[in-house]
């Protein structure tokens, strides 16, 4: 009995082990990957800073788009898609798989303190929609991306914002509709505003 | 049926996942101890993530200094953009970790009886990782030791050296030369030297602006060279007669001789150049460690096995950062930094008897070449197939291209900020 047993747990054993081999002949392990992410985006993907931004608990499909993305030039960038265009769609499905389980810290970081209830409002009247709780990474609803914005660095916000408007980075129709009508009422203070307003949520 | 130890270990293994009770003195990896010698950027990285890849590893490092300053960012020391305070790194985070940090010179490293020796004590090792950085090899250039080194600095090890040769950049009086010896291939941080030129001439630009910056190289042509030529030219006035940077190339440009009395280098060709202030950095090889404990080879270096970074030359021993052959990869910080990830995970496997997986490595260099602009270059790697090589993914990786707009080096800037505060945060955090 003992013997058959143990004999079954070396098959399996072997088996699990050929698994494991065929899968490591694929390719790196998830963490493998997105460990060699953290020299500019931090342990785990949580920045400490100034300017590259936090990829922890980034939304999986989000995190994939970005990485297509980098990689078509469809996202302007300096230095991501020479990186991104360095790994397979398996392998940006595994570090988005690996990121989006990480726990997001928001940033540590100054603002503007009478810019941020004018920043919430107007997040409220124009980004809540889409970037639900003031673009905390929720997981609400199931299969529901989200780009996240409370606690993001805000020269990363800035960097991106200015990439919509300068058309290096194309918009998405709502949005687009969305910006317009808060810089028409409210110009770049607008903006500032919002920026003080996720710097603010730590 | 015959079962050899791996077998039972996989047996064990797959026992447990059928649901029989587990064989606790089996436990993975327990008890079982990693010496890393030389705290510096691989060497601490991969006693970090060694540690967070199995707790029950005994890890020590073995490391001189209490603090370790970064070279990286050390030229801006130099130009007074930055403090010593500001690229100086210290241990408690990997304490709080659980690991043992010993400050000790490591005397030797015997892979037979598998200890290493440092300061009168032996520390046992199932493995050990090595990362000793480089050796700088003074007696390469007549006329140059240690103790010269004191007047005509390498600052090529950061510390005390950044520190004299900043003071004597703040003491050369305006109008005067400040000469860089730029070593052969290969050594640390290729684009070093020219980050160093483009930080002197920054800051004799807004301190200094009669005064030059001359390079004498060994070589005839450097890392990232288009983008520091057009940077130089856009800010330095390169190529004119009115230059602040100079380059003269190898062959005849290599420096044979230094006279620290009469601050003079002599060329390969010939030519006495006088500096008012002169940086002389070596040729270089793997730390002397290395050396002592035979994991180097003929070429200084050491070779070792691209996928697992073990030695060649000593099972048992894994080298890893500037001292090893890592073929394609550049020996810099985050080279180093990402070389000591995939040590630890092979290591982890290996002691607990399994195969170490297929490595992910990287690399991503910044430059500052003047205020507000900045220059990059990164890479992918994956082992070749037959294991020989680690090579940069095709069609991927590069430098920052050469028509990129200001505001993207700008970017570049605040992204190698980041890239610093976030890569020391990693490493020693």
């Amino acid at each position: 009995m003992a013997k058959t047993s143990m004999k079954l747990a070396f098959l399996a054993g072997a088996a699990a082990l050929g698994i494991a081999s065929a899968a490591s002949a694929a390719g790196p392990t998830a963490s493998m990957l997105s460990n060699t992410c953290a020299g500019c985006h931090g342990e785990h993907g949580n920045s400490v800073g100034p300017a590259s931004p936090t990829i922890a608990q980034m939304e999986k499909e989000a995190f994939i788009e970005t990485m297509e993305g980098f990689k078509t030039g469809a996202i302007y960038s300096t230095i991501m898609g020479r990186i991104a265009e360095g790994y397979t769609e398996e392998e940006i499905e595994l570090m988005a798989g690996y990121f989006s389980g990480q726990t997001y810290i928001p940033a540590k970081q100054s603002f503007d303190e009478g810019s941020v209830k004018k920043g919430q409002k107007l997040h409220d009247k124009y980004c809540e929609k889409c970037h639900a709780e003031g673009g905390k990474p929720v997981r609400g609803e199931e299969d529901e991306e989200y780009y996240i914005l409370a606690g993001q660095w805000t020269p990363y916000l800035q960097y991106a914002m200015t990439d919509f408007q300068e058309k290096r980075r194309e918009m998405p129709k709502k949005m687009k509709k969305k910006l317009d009508k808060m810089i028409e009422k409210e110009g770049d203070a607008g903006l500032e505003a919002l920026y003080a307003f996720y710097a603010s949520q730590q | 049926m015959k079962i050899n130890r791996r077998d039972f270990v996989k047996a064990a293994g797959a026992a447990t996942a059928v649901g029989m009770v587990g064989v606790p003195h089996l436990a993975f990896g327990a008890g079982k101890k990693v010496v890393v010698v030389g705290g510096g950027t691989a060497g601490a990285t991969a006693a970090k993530y060694l540690k967070m890849a199995d707790d029950s590893v005994d890890v020590t490092i073995i490391e001189p200094n209490e603090h370790y300053y970064t070279c990286y960012m050390s030229n801006e020391v130099l130009a007074g953009d930055r403090t010593m305070d500001s690229i100086r790194q210290g241990y408690d985070g990997l304490k709080a970790r659980g690991i043992n940090v010993v400050h000790a010179a490591a005397e030797m490293i015997d892979p037979a009886a598998k200890v290493v020796k440092a300061g009168g004590k032996d520390y046992p090792f199932d493995r050990c990782i090595v990362a000793p950085g480089i050796e700088l090899l003074y007696d390469k250039i007549e006329g140059y030791s240690a103790e010269v080194a004191e007047t005509l600095t390498h600052a090529w090890k950061a510390g005390p050296q950044t520190e004299i040769l900043r003071k004597q950049l703040e003491a050369m009086p305006d109008g005067g030369t400040a000469v860089i010896v730029a070593p052969p291939n290969p050594f640390r941080c290729p684009p070093g030297p020219y980050e160093r030129a483009s930080q002197f001439a920054h800051y004799f630009k807004h301190h200094k602006p009669k005064s030059k910056v001359l390079i004498l190289d060994s070589k005839q042509k450097f890392s990232k060279q288009g983008l520091f030529t057009q940077g130089w030219e856009k800010f330095y006035g390169y190529g004119t007669d009115d230059s602040m940077i100079e380059w003269q190339p190898g062959p005849d440009a290599a420096v044979v001789k230094v006279d620290a009395s009469t601050m003079t280098a002599e060329t390969n060709f010939g030519d006495e150049v006088k500096a008012d202030v002169m940086n002389v950095i070596p040729p270089q090889r793997a730390g002397k460690i290395a050396q002592a404990s035979g994991l180097a080879d003929d070429s200084g270096w050491c070779p070792v096995d691209k996928k697992t970074f073990e030695s060649t030359l000593h099972k048992g021993v894994h080298v890893i950062g500037d001292a090893c052959i890592a073929t394609k990869m550049p020996k810099s910080g985050y080279a180093a930094n990402s070389q000591g990830k995939v040590a630890a995970a092979a290591v982890a496997a290996m002691l607990k008897g399994e195969e170490p997986g297929t490595p992910s490595y990287v690399n991503t260099c910044y430059s500052i070449v003047a205020e507000g602009w900045g220059i990059s270059v990164a890479a992918v790697y994956r082992l070749t197939q037959d294991g020989s090589t680690i090579a940069g993914v095709k069609g991927a990786g590069g430098l920052t291209p050469m028509d990129a707009s200001d505001e993207a080096h700008r970017r570049e800037v605040e992204y190698a900020y980041s890239w610093y505060d976030n890569i020391v945060q990693d490493i020693f955090g």
